[in-house]
């Protein structure tokens, strides 16, 4: 059974709640970071980039059965855990979902200035861009 | 020792955004290069202004302006003392550095042709890079860039072969703001000037951290931002030779900057005024005056002494961590650490570091193509000022060391 949109959102949340310093919320993103598979940088295309002042994101999106199912990479580690919570909450949804549905658990557990224009790591752009993606499906 | 440490520590006191915690954690407020905070004379006068002077300067016949005027100007001279300059109508009132450099560009450029040459340093900040690309499109006219050695020094023997006739001016930073260098103006401008060639100081970093004088140094143009100096954002200098700043054009048209208009012709104000179109910042520059005021206040020369023991302190403390390299390793250097640590990304450990209370700058510091030449996507740049101190550097350490565990 897949699991709804905001339910990904709300065991995200349950997942970081158990935490009450932010070096352990910051530990267990570094984790998440560390096992996503990303792109590998002999794969990257100058189209992929997305690049940020701070870090550098690679954005890869596809569609399979009406599914959308995105790929990304950073030279930051903790861009890069963000990265694969927004991947584990994006992927395999239809494209209408990605486009018309909020991402609130980025703000829940306390990471939205990630997504915010100063801190220019790429991440805002690249949710911009997972958007977009998904609206050339709708 | 003691009496030492209490006298930085009675400066300290004056700066009550110090005090702060940020994320629970008491802030320890490392960016400096970019910003340094406000002393309580200063906030203080900003409020007064206000609260009990606020009017338009060098145009009210009522009494409120003309206090206004007589303070903005009283700031004028200030500043004029307080870098040597020989008359208050060699201050210009700027935004701040990157404006200062654009004035230039854009009025001196008027006055430079097709071929003329203008050299910077690969050390220099986007402000003192993009001014001139821009000016090579509208009057093309040549960038040329002094290289570096790998220390971060400037490489003065490729300099002396780069000097033609040609040269029209050499725009160079007096301090790299994210090496720490200090570069050997002195002698830059006095080959500069042999050659025939136009001097430009870019003073943003080196103001706040020792004794400018313009006089001495015989620069032709030094520019500064009154934020690098414990004053107010939105305020900047340009200190140009009389003689030069008479022959360059107007930078802006506008109000103030004009002696009589008419729409077939109109002429301009004398200086300072010719440079400065439109209402100015006029709290800016008083406040920028009290800045300067509080650094007359202090001994400065106990306040650089007490930089340069912070930075050799936290450079004995960071060379002690494991991989981490050090940018920048000048003899002649200002108290600024720019480091890596192996492969971490810079960001990773600027975010954790900040989760702990420690403010530095992360990423490629406005010096992209320096970044280039180091072959890195950016450095950690930990910057001190004079209300800075060494319990500040220990959780530093301490916050950095926790960052680097977390990230290995």
């Amino acid at each position: 059974m897949i699991e709804s949109f905001n339910e990904k959102q709300d065991a995200i949340i349950a997942d970081f709640q158990v935490f009450d310093d932010w070096m352990d919320k910051y530990e267990m993103i570094i984790d998440l970071g560390k096992e996503i598979q990303g792109i590998t940088v002999d794969k990257r295309k100058d189209e992929q980039l997305i690049d940020g002042c701070q870090s550098r994101v690679w954005l890869k999106a596809e569609i399979d059965n009406k599914r959308m199912s995105f790929s990304a990479d950073s030279d930051a580690i903790i861009t890069k855990g963000i990265i694969a919570l927004l991947i584990a909450v994006y992927n395999g949804e239809k494209p209408e979902t990605i486009v018309k549905e909020d991402l609130y658990f980025i703000d829940q557990i306390g990471l939205q200035n990630h997504l915010s224009p100063t801190r220019a790591n790429g991440l805002l752009e690249m949710v911009k861009r997972m958007k977009l993606e998904a609206l050339k499906h709708v | 020792m003691k009496g030492k440490s209490k006298y930085m520590e009675g400066i300290r006191s004056q700066f009550p955004l110090l005090n702060k915690k940020v994320h629970g954690k008491p802030l320890v407020y490392f960016d400096n290069a970019a910003t340094t905070q406000k002393p309580q004379k200063v906030i203080d006068r900003i409020s007064t202004y206000y609260s009990s002077e606020n009017s338009n300067i060098h145009r009210g016949v009522h009494h409120l302006s003309q206090v206004a005027t007589q303070d903005y100007e009283d700031a004028r001279i200030r500043i004029k003392n307080y870098i040597g300059a020989a008359k208050e109508n060699e201050i210009i009132f700027t935004k701040g550095t990157t404006d200062g450099i654009n004035l230039i560009a854009t009025s001196l450029g008027e006055l430079m042709n097709k071929g003329d040459e203008v050299l910077i340093s690969a050390m220099e900040h986007h402000s003192n890079i993009v001014p001139w690309q821009l000016l090579a499109e509208r009057k093309g006219i040549t960038m040329r860039v002094i290289p570096i050695h790998k220390d971060g020094t400037l490489d003065i023997e490729t300099f002396d072969g780069m000097l033609n006739e040609k040269t029209k001016l050499v725009s160079i930073t007096h301090i790299s703001n994210t090496l720490g260098t200090i570069n050997p103006i002195e002698t830059i401008i006095k080959k500069a000037h042999r050659a025939g060639a136009k001097v430009l100081i870019d003073g943003a970093q080196s103001i706040q951290h020792g004794e400018v004088n313009v006089a001495d140094l015989n620069c032709d143009f030094f520019v500064f931002s009154g934020h690098k100096i414990f004053g107010p954002t939105g305020i900047g200098v340009l200190y140009g030779k009389e003689s030069l700043l008479d022959r360059m054009p107007p930078y802006q048209g506008g109000g103030d900057m004009i002696q009589r208009v008419s729409f077939d012709q109109t002429s301009y104000n004398e200086l300072p005024f010719k440079f400065e179109a439109g209402t100015p910042n006029i709290v800016g520059g008083i406040a920028l005056g009290t800045a300067l005021e509080f650094m007359e206040s202090i001994d400065t020369k106990q306040a650089f002494a007490h930089e340069k023991e912070l930075l050799a302190y936290a450079e004995k403390e960071l060379l002690k961590i494991e991989n981490l390299k050090i940018y920048g390793t000048s003899k002649n250097k200002t108290s600024l650490v720019s480091f890596n640590v192996g492969t971490i990304h810079p960001f990773d450990i600027g975010t954790l570091l900040d989760k702990q209370g420690i403010a530095v700058r992360t990423g490629h510091h406005c010096t992209q193509p320096l970044m280039d030449f180091f072959s890195i996507p950016g450095t950690i740049r930990a910057s001190f000022s004079l209300y800075n101190n060494k319990e500040e550097v220990d959780l530093f350490i301490h916050a950095l060391k926790k960052a680097i565990s977390v990230l290995s």
